[in-house]
């Protein structure tokens, strides 16, 4: 009894509790997690393109970028653009002497996982790609649609359907991967668990207690993404 | 939606190089060039005779480590899949939630939660004596990854006898043959074609997560390219393990091509 009501104090919001604290680690988690998605959509989704092209260069390149950073630790990924990319900023930064230059740690969370998401994205656009009958190109020129417009028309809503699940796969991986950021002090929810830990000597209450809200963080996805699951399948029910 | 699309070609682009091709390998060829100039520049043999052996060593702990959670994560995760298609609900909650906890979270989290939270119980695990196991870093990593890749491959064996047609099932029973028999013979062969890219890719990402082990002080080899740049703060400590972690997936891939090629040969035309 004693014990539990140590743990409401030692979790409660204000100065002497560290409810805050966990809170506000959960916003940045969210926060990077979501502010990696727009960028590591994008790219995943340009590189899917790049590996269909008969354009030698555009193919193989695009193919070393998903090698590197689908075989790289992520941990490591994030410590080369962290130390790696800052290193090479700093001394451009240094002979040019205009401005000083560095990605701070949210900003190296946020390249190093959007990185890695790309590289696997781009595998799910293309084997969806891929599930997309010919037909449907040939279908949509016969009706005079330019490449841009059947693209937008015709592909990107197909597309998007047959990726979802594969995506949404990515979104719950990039949300634990937000976790690793915390090594290099970004103060998301296992960093506050951290330092709280060390300052209360509970660390099984304050990893738990992180590890609650990131089960509460993919919870509320799985629910979310049934919801857009639902949305791009409302054509479908149609016919 | 529609600016998604603008800055690149289309998919049937021109046999000829294209603007974006052209950059993007001379951003490429940018790239090993500076890495090559770099390590060039800084290529110091004393280095390489002072960590280059602690590389390999750092490679083993991962290797060994990875390996032993990864067949102990194999053990457990049979027990799991079964209970999860069982028809008893004593058996499915358990499984799903122990399912559900392990893949719902990250892997950096549970260790911590294990490594540093569990030493609070320190008095209990004294006097069940297990506090050596506990106390250990390499032991609670390899705990930590066995749980982890024991719900991972749980859900990896469900999904394969759950794509074995059920057919197959009851062709084994018209024959007279028992359940085990059945599973053994004619089922496992089938889910173990289904298995081999998800096991191989379980494989991988656990290669790939075993690096944060390193944050708990295992000299893996992540570890020891972080202990080695700490000293020498030269960001070729990274870079060489970057490419050892490289090789080792890429291996890794190939064989898995060969395995299944090998294992598919009969529905080769």
């Amino acid at each position: 009894m004693e014990a539990a009501l140590d743990a409401f104090a030692l979790l409660s919001f204000g100065d002497a509790g560290w409810g805050d604290e966990m809170a506000s680690g959960l916003a940045v988690t969210a926060a990077l997690a979501l502010a990696t998605l727009p960028g590591g959509l994008v790219i995943g989704f340009l590189l899917a393109l790049a590996k269909q092209s008969s354009d030698r260069l555009l193919f193989h390149s695009a193919n070393i970028y998903t090698t590197i950073f689908r075989g790289l630790p992520e941990l490591l990924t994030l410590f080369l653009v962290y130390f790696g990319v800052n290193a090479l900023l700093q001394s451009i930064a240094e002979s040019s002497g205009v401005v000083d230059l560095a990605l701070s740690r949210f900003q190296s969370g946020m390249i190093a996982l959007g990185l890695v998401f790309s590289a696997f994205a781009s595998e799910v656009f293309l084997s969806a790609f891929r599930a997309i009958p010919k037909g449907q190109y040939e279908g949509a020129n016969a009706l005079g649609l330019g490449k841009f417009a059947t693209m937008r028309l015709v592909i990107f809503p197909q597309l998007v359907r047959i990726a979802l699940p594969g995506l949404s796969n990515l979104w719950m991986i990039l949300l634990k991967d937000t976790a690793l950021v915390s090594v290099i002090g970004l103060e998301e929810i296992l960093r506050q668990a951290q330092i709280a830990s060390r300052v209360t000597r509970e660390p099984f209450l304050f990893f738990g207690t992180a590890i609650l809200l990131y089960l509460i963080l993919t919870l509320a996805s799985s629910v979310a993404i049934g919801g857009i699951e639902r949305w791009s399948k409302r054509g479908e029910a149609a016919r | 939606m529609s600016d998604v699309t603008a800055p690149t070609p289309p998919p049937e682009a021109k046999r000829r190089p294209g603007i974006a091709g052209i950059l993007f390998a001379a951003f490429w060829a940018a790239v090993l060039l500076g890495i090559l100039s770099y390590l060039y520049a800084n290529w110091r043999p004393e280095l390489f005779a002072r960590y280059g052996f602690n590389y390999l060593e750092g490679l083993w702990v991962t290797v060994s480590l990875v390996l032993a959670s990864f067949v102990i994560g194999a053990v457990l995760s049979l027990p799991v899949a079964f209970a999860r298609t069982a028809r008893s609900r004593f058996a499915t909650v358990p499984a799903f939630a122990f399912v559900y906890f392990f893949r719902g979270t990250p892997l950096i989290a549970q260790l911590f939660l294990i490594y540093y939270g569990l030493g609070e119980f320190r008095p209990f695990f004294d006097s069940i004596g297990l506090w050596w196991f506990f106390r250990d870093a390499w032991y609670c990593a390899l705990f930590a990854m066995t749980l982890n890749t024991a719900a991972y491959q749980a859900e990896i064996v469900r999904g394969a006898i759950d794509s074995v047609p059920r057919g197959q099932w009851e062709g084994g029973r018209s024959l007279g043959l028992s359940r085990p028999v059945i599973f053994a013979r004619i089922i496992a062969p089938q889910a173990m074609i289904v298995a081999l890219r998800p096991y191989a890719n379980e494989l991988i990402l656990l290669i790939k997560g075993s690096a944060i082990v390193a944050i708990i002080t295992v000299y893996d080899l992540f570890g020891v390219a972080r202990q080695t740049f700490a000293r020498t703060f030269d960001i070729q400590a990274y870079v060489w393990a970057a490419i050892l972690y490289l090789l080792v997936v890429e291996v890794l891939r190939r064989l898995t091509n060969l395995a299944e090629a090998r294992l598919t040969r009969h529905l080769k035309r």
